[in-house]
């Protein structure tokens, strides 16, 4: 495969995760690795969007949701009761379905999370705000615009100004909820394009529907049914040689 | 025999679409008739009083040559301006903390069902609360007392729409504020605040143009002053409350200048929500 090290990034240990009383992640164990693109898939309800919340810690914005078990990236323990959340997001940037632009200029889009979190000025902010729509493939469709509402692009241009959002922060991991799911296939194609050029540099988290997507991007991939993990390897494993029978059904098609 | 079937479905529901279109078009006639019938009287009757003088002369006794509306004007603009002042940030702040923090707690609830009471509270009522509390004690008529008033009024619409308008903004770009690590506030005040911008503001306009027409009010607190006066710790004219005094007058010059003075509140109102549509409509395309 890849070029990719083996060090683990993101460890979910006997881990567990309550909406209020209903038990929606069963024993999670799993080990997610550096700079590499893992896929979660399953059918609907499953759980993906669950475990990938978890990830950034998104649920503790609600207060019915919580969750048991061991969770850490690199050796830091991000449930503990003292992990700074804005640092720990700042660490780890999410995407979600629909594209989610801020009610302000492209170019302040992206400021927006570099101000929170540093002190640039003028020139560097810049020069950042360039390289984030750079790496996400779309300075040059905006670099005329980034006084313009980041709501007047096209819906697959403002997913890529999301992704230059999330990256823009310097984050270590990119967790994407379904990115392409309401885009055109040529949107959808760049974005995961722009997946395959980010693998490496981050490492990416992508939950996805769409089983040739998830081949074509992924290179580990967890097949997750009913809150559990049920087989978690290589994608090509788990796609052309599925160790469980529940894995080959859904993979081929034959369920879900 | 089934094609036959299908046709006088169709038919039905053509039937039954024109049936509810010439229906709502009967009831948009009725509500733009009587609109545009109290725009021509005010504008016809009030035209003819208009000219500099409404804005440079005081209001005059019965039967004088000259005479204008200047000191009630003055008196609405200091008094409706100041209630605004004070009530849009209070308002504003409330609604954020209702849609924010207070969705559904017992303080939320609470609060909530409190500012729906006040906001369908008869004006009068507020009148005579703040004649009760305030007057009174003072001893006189004055213009913050007015103010106070007419800030009672502004503040339930306020908190309203400013709840209503951050509801709209979706979860996601909430969370997406979050996702970059922004703190609580920071999100409330530069995501959705922002987004439900141009709501806020059109609800601030509105309650603008509600207290710019109320009387009722304004009777118990502020009264009235023949004089020019910009001492807001004195009884205060006001356009509602001249109109009220000088419409069932029966000089013809008092008339005169009340319809002079409704024209003005209506031109007032008609451009405030003028503006808080274009505002709104600016925003959302
Ligand atoms: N806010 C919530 N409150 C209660 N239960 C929830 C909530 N969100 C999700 N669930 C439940 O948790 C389970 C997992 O949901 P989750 O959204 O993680 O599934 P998913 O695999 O992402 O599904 P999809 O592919 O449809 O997005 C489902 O049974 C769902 O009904
Ligand atoms: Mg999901």
């Amino acid at each position: 495969m890849h070029n990719s090290s083996t060090n683990v990034l993101i460890q979910f240990d006997h881990f567990n995760f309550y909406y209020g009383k209903f038990l929606a992640l069963k024993d999670i164990n799993l080990s997610i690795l550096q700079g590499v693109v893992t896929a979660f898939i399953g059918p609907s309800g499953c759980g993906k969007s669950t475990l990938l919340r978890a990830i950034n810690r998104m649920y503790a914005l609600y207060p019915g949701q919580r969750v048991e078990g061991g969770l850490r990236i690199g050796d830091e323990n991000i449930l503990a009761e003292d992990v700074d959340l804005s640092e720990l997001r700042k660490r780890v940037g999410m995407i979600f379905q629909k594209p989610t632009p801020f009610p302000m200029s492209v170019y302040n889009n992206i400021a927006y999370g570099v101000r929170l979190h540093e002190n640039l000025s003028r020139s560097a902010m810049d020069e950042r705000v360039e390289w984030a729509l750079r790496k996400a493939a779309l300075w040059d469709e905006v670099k005329d615009k980034l006084n313009q509402e980041g709501m007047s692009l096209s819906g697959g241009q403002q997913q890529r100004l999301c992704i230059a959002r999330g990256i823009a922060v310097h984050p270590e991991i990119l967790l994407l909820d379904e990115p392409t799911s309401a885009l055109d296939p040529i949107s959808t194609m760049r974005i995961e394009e722009l997946i395959s050029e980010l693998r490496g540099e981050f490492t990416i988290v992508i939950v996805t529907h769409n089983m040739q997507q998830a081949a074509r991007v992924s290179d580990y991939t967890a097949y997750m049914y009913l809150g559990e993990v049920v087989e978690y390897n290589k994608t090509e494993t788990i796609f052309y040689n599925p160790q469980k029978t529940e894995t080959e059904d859904y993979v081929t098609g034959r369920f879900g | 025999m089934k094609y036959r079937k299908i046709s006088w479905l169709l038919f039905k529901r053509q039937l039954l679409d024109w049936m509810s279109v010439i229906l709502s078009l009967f009831a948009i006639l009725f509500g733009l008739f009587w609109l545009f019938w109290i725009l021509w009287t005010t504008l016809s009757l009030g035209i003819s009083g208009l000219s500099l003088d409404l804005f440079t002369e005081m209001t005059p006794p019965p039967n004088s040559e000259t005479g204008g509306l200047a000191n009630a004007i003055m008196g609405s603009l200091m008094m409706v301006g100041l209630a605004t002042l004070l009530g849009t940030p209070i308002g504003i702040f409330s609604g954020i903390y209702l849609a924010e923090f207070g969705r559904r707690n017992m303080l939320g609830e609470i609060v909530r069902f409190i500012n729906d009471i006040l906001l369908s509270a008869p004006s009068i009522i507020i009148g005579l609360f703040i004649y009760e509390i305030y007057v009174t004690r003072r001893g006189h008529f004055s213009g913050w007392a007015g103010v106070l008033a007419l800030t009672l009024i502004v503040i339930p619409v306020v908190v309203r729409t400013t709840e209503n308008m951050l509801r709209l903004v979706p979860t996601s770009l909430r969370e997406a504020a979050y996702a970059l690590g922004a703190p609580n506030w920071h999100m409330i005040l530069n995501v959705s605040l922002r987004a439900s911008f141009a709501g806020v503001i059109t609800g601030v306009m509105l309650a603008v143009a509600r207290i710019s027409g109320e009387t009722a009010p304004l009777l118990f607190t502020a009264l009235s002053n023949q004089y020019w006066s910009l001492n807001l710790d004195e009884p205060l004219a006001s356009l509602p409350v001249v109109i009220f005094k000088f419409a069932m007058s029966p000089f013809a010059d008092w008339s005169r200048l009340a319809w002079a003075g409704v024209f003005l509140i209506v031109l007032t109102v008609l451009l405030l929500n003028i503006l808080a549509r274009l505002i709104l409509q600016r925003k959302t395309s």
